[in-house]
């Protein structure tokens, strides 16, 4: 372990081990453009320059590697001298334009040009400027701020995996642009807008609209996948103006997909902001108590079998819990929480989380997709997988139609069977997966949500077994949800009880007339023509699906405009902060079926948030470990059943950027899907005027 | 001594008559007073009154939406809201100052990197409900069309001290 001596502090440090982290440790700040900690090095912004003793010339403190018995100053007027030369060469061609810049209050360039910088430059020739470049609907550009530190470059080829990005020219010529123009292709593209150091790329959808010091945030959690990834959700008086991701190591690092960044603008549109009575086949606005009136007049004089609640995608863990109790409070068992018919097994709870944890990808040395595409699923667990993957030593093979995951994987074909020959050991991974160390299986919900899913579930599991897959400190069953909500769902019990039906049977016997009341919380993903003459109440944030059929709609808040808890397909629980208000009426889920529960006479026991964490805490203990992975026991029971191969795994997620009622009803998510589907992005709008006086 | 000097002075008047001759010399003095609103006193190029949005001498409004003004401003009495224009250059769709909260500081002006917003020299603005006192944007390109003669004279006058 190399030692070395920063500005007279000794500190020791890992070997390879840059100077620049040495000097971090050390507790000098060194100021930086090129330098990422999560991107290779380039070492081409020369900022983190330090004198070394005994060299000739000071060294950039990003590329060198720390070597035992240096000796490093970073406080001298050498350095000082050396940062503000560099400096001075960076802004010869950057436009001094910072007042019609969106990156202005919270650029890198602006922050260390008033730290290290000379206050005033030499420069009297004409500056460059550069064309802008068109990347889609999501990152714009103004090239002729670039300073060439190459972190997009980096990020686009190595996180995300799609080589679009490239610099042409040299030195002074030099531009970064798209190869033929195209938009990025990768999910997860967004994150360049973050990463870049001054305003060459921003964002588009974001353009011009706030400042960030009239913004206040609230720490939140992603819902757009089942990742949970950490976010920040920036807003100014009523409105969401941004979500940017937070640092978490345990999930999302510091990316956020893009969908989970953009869709911000769908919270402000087809809001439903009053509750909705049908009368004479038509939908008209009401109030409160006429429309919990309506539900009473429905619900007196059913028995519980007739009642039936699916929760959806969107739903929070505490309004899931006030509808199992008002469930029960109707003496009804007709509940379900896995609206796509996901044959997931509620009992043991290793058998329906991502039990290695995410951060467990990066120890795994195999790993089998089953039926997922975690490119399209859950986009930052896939940039994971890469970011394994080009560590080495990690083999990936998948079962399902063929994709492109941004990274090699053997494909076993799209044969359901082949998970049952892995799982006997006939098949030739079963040998890999058992002779890796840490080996993992992730399953998605399109190899369960089909009609022998309970069957493919059980050889997964057997696959599990028989490989070793679960062994002291490794359990590398991993399932990986798509719905923000479903863990919470089968954490609660949200599932069909004592001889009670599924989503599937709800809906044959709504059909059939058995079921005549439906309560749909924020169930939009399932065919809402399926109800037969059911009476269907709609609770959700926007006028979606399950609205259009609805018999009530009840309003209620999305998830930036409430106090809520997620678990996160690693069963990880987080608590999200309320920003903004709901609109109009609208109101948060627990409370809604709360008031609900008085106008039917069922009343539930808890008037407080606090109140109703703690009745949840009853129903799921584990609730109380915010943040932490609890590992859950391995006993998990199938049911055998086999497998029908004559058709192949469908992935749970086709249309990428629709998936739920707020990303569509973004428009920068319909761009997306456009952009996705014809692969080309439409003619390059008109270029931003230089208005650089 | 003291007594008969007060004595002298109260019987001759003397207070009286050193304060008559104040009065009169000052009735052959330049008057002090102006005969406002026909007359007005002058005005520094610095004065600091109702506020303008100035445009270039193309036409085109010099506010970028930088938001600094908004920031700057100790009352918060300026608000602003953007978006791009259809030109894609960044503009705003709103700029309201409620100048009831306004405490005429000069710090909007001095903080506009394009010398869009301004105090002109107008200070007769006074109004009989105070929502005339909420100037939009309108208003604020209404006030530097009008003024904007003064304003350029004034920034003119001005620029040798900044």
């Amino acid at each position: 372990m190399p030692t070395l001596k920063i500005d007279g502090i000794e500190v020791t440090v890992e070997p390879g081990t840059t100077v620049l982290q040495a000097c971090e440790i050390a507790g000098k700040e060194i100021p930086r453009f090129c330098y990422h900690e999560r991107l290779s090095i380039a070492g081409n912004c020369r900022m983190c320059l330090v004198e070394q003793e005994k060299a000739p010339k000071p060294i950039a403190s990003c590329a060198m590697p720390a070597a035992d018995g240096m000796v490093i100053k970073t406080d001298t007027p050498l350095v000082k001298k050396a940062r503000e030369g560099v400096m001075e060469f960076l802004l010869i061609n950057h436009p001094l334009d910072c007042p019609i810049c969106d990156q202005g209050g919270e650029c890198d360039l602006q922050d260390q040009a008033m730290g290290y910088g000379r206050g005033g430059s030499r420069y009297q020739e004409n500056k460059r400027a550069v064309t802008e470049k068109e990347m889609g609907p999501l990152v714009a550009t103004s090239m002729t701020r670039c300073i060439h530190c190459t972190r997009c470059i980096r990020f686009v080829t190595e996180v995300a995996g799609v080589a679009e990005l490239g610099a042409t020219g040299r030195g002074e010529d030099m531009e970064v642009t798209t190869y033929l123009g195209a938009a990025l292709s990768s999910e997860i593209s967004a994150n360049v807008i973050d990463l870049c150091p001054v305003g060459a790329l921003t964002s588009k959808p974001y353009a011009f609209t706030a400042r960030p010091w009239e913004l206040r945030k609230a720490e939140s959690v992603d819902v757009m996948d089942a990742l949970g990834s950490n976010i920040r959700i920036d807003y100014r008086g009523r409105e969401v103006m941004r979500v940017l991701p937070r640092l978490n190591e345990a999930v999302n690092e510091e990316w956020l997909s893009d969908k989970g960044r953009f869709s911000c603008d769908g919270l402000s549109k087809r809001r439903l902001d009053k509750p909705y009575v049908r009368k004479n086949g038509k939908l008209q606005a009401a109030t409160w108590p006429e429309a919990f009136a309506a539900i009473a007049a429905k619900v007196q004089g059913l028995n519980g079998g007739e009642i039936a609640a699916i929760a959806g995608d969107l739903a929070c863990a505490e309004g899931m819990t006030a509808l199992k109790d008002l469930m029960s409070g109707l003496g009804s068992a007709n509940i379900d929480c896995r609206q796509d018919g996901a044959k997931l097994p509620a009992g043991s709870r290793a058998g329906y989380v991502f039990n290695s944890g995410v951060a467990g990808i990066d120890q795994a040395d195999a790993i089998l997709l089953i039926g997922t595409d975690p490119r399209k699923e859950a986009p930052v667990l896939n940039a994971r997988i890469r970011k394994r993957l080009l560590k080495g030593g990690l083999r990936i093979a998948a079962i399902g139609p063929k994709v492109d995951l941004t990274y090699p994987v053997e494909w076993l074909g799209n044969d359901a069977t082949a998970v049952a020959g892995i799982c006997n050991g006939a098949h030739a991974f079963a040998e890999v997966l058992k002779s890796a160390k840490n080996p993992m299986l992730i399953l998605g919900q399109g190899a369960l949500a089909r009609l022998d899913g309970a069957a493919v579930y059980s050889a997964a599991k057997a696959i599990a077994d028989n490989c070793g897959l679960v062994k002291d400190g490794w359990n590398g069953f991993n399932v990986l949800h798509t719905a923000a909500g479903r863990v919470a769902g089968l954490d609660l019990g949200l599932v069909p009880g004592q001889g009670g039906l599924d989503v599937a049977g709800i809906q044959s016997a709504a059909q059939s007339g058995q079921v005549k009341f439906v309560y749909l919380l924020q169930a939009d993903e399932l065919d809402t023509s399926k109800f037969g003459s059911a009476f269907v109440v709609y609770q959700g944030s926007h006028g979606d699906a399950g609205a259009h059929r609805a018999d009530v709609i009840l309003p209620a808040a999305a998830y930036t405009e409430k106090d809520a808890t997620w678990v996160n397909t690693e069963g990880r629980v987080q608590l999200a902060r309320r920003a903004v208000a709901p609109p109009g009426d609208a109101r948060e889920d627990w409370s809604i079926i709360r008031a609900l529960s008085e106008a039917l006479g069922k009343k539930l026991p808890y008037d407080s948030l606090g109140q109703l964490r703690r009745r949840m805490l009853e129903l799921a203990p584990h609730f109380a470990a915010v943040d932490r992975l609890t590992p859950a026991a391995w006993n998990v029971a199938t049911a055998p059943g086999t497998i029908d191969g004559s058709w192949g795994f469908v992935y749970a997620v086709t249309d990428h950027y629709r998936t739920n009622p707020i990303a569509r009803a973004s428009g920068t998510m319909a761009e997306c899907a456009e952009v996705a589907r014809t692969g080309s992005v439409k003619a390059p709008e008109k270029m931003l005027v230089a208005t650089n006086g | 001594m003291g007594f008969l000097d007060r004595t002298g002075r109260t019987l001759f008047l003397a207070e009286l008559a050193s304060g008559m001759a104040l009065t009169f010399r000052y009735m052959f003095k330049k008057r002090a007073t102006v005969n406002y609103p026909y007359q007005k006193g002058p005005l520094s190029p610095r004065f600091r009154g109702e506020h303008a949005l100035r445009r270039y001498p193309s036409g085109e409004e010099r506010c970028i939406a930088c938001k600094l003004c908004e920031a700057i401003c100790p009352a918060q009495a300026i608000t602003i809201e953007a978006e791009p224009r259809d030109d894609g250059s960044r503009r705003t769709t709103r700029y309201d100052i409620d100048m009831t909260k306004c405490i005429y500081c000069g710090f909007c002006q001095e903080a506009c990197p394009v010398d869009a917003i301004v105090e002109g020299p107008n200070f007769e603005y006074s109004a009989e409900t105070r929502e005339e006192l909420f100037y939009d944007k309108n208003k604020l390109l209404a006030n530097g069309d009008r003024w904007e003669y003064e304003i350029a004279r004034n920034l003119e006058a001005d620029a040798p001290y900044r």
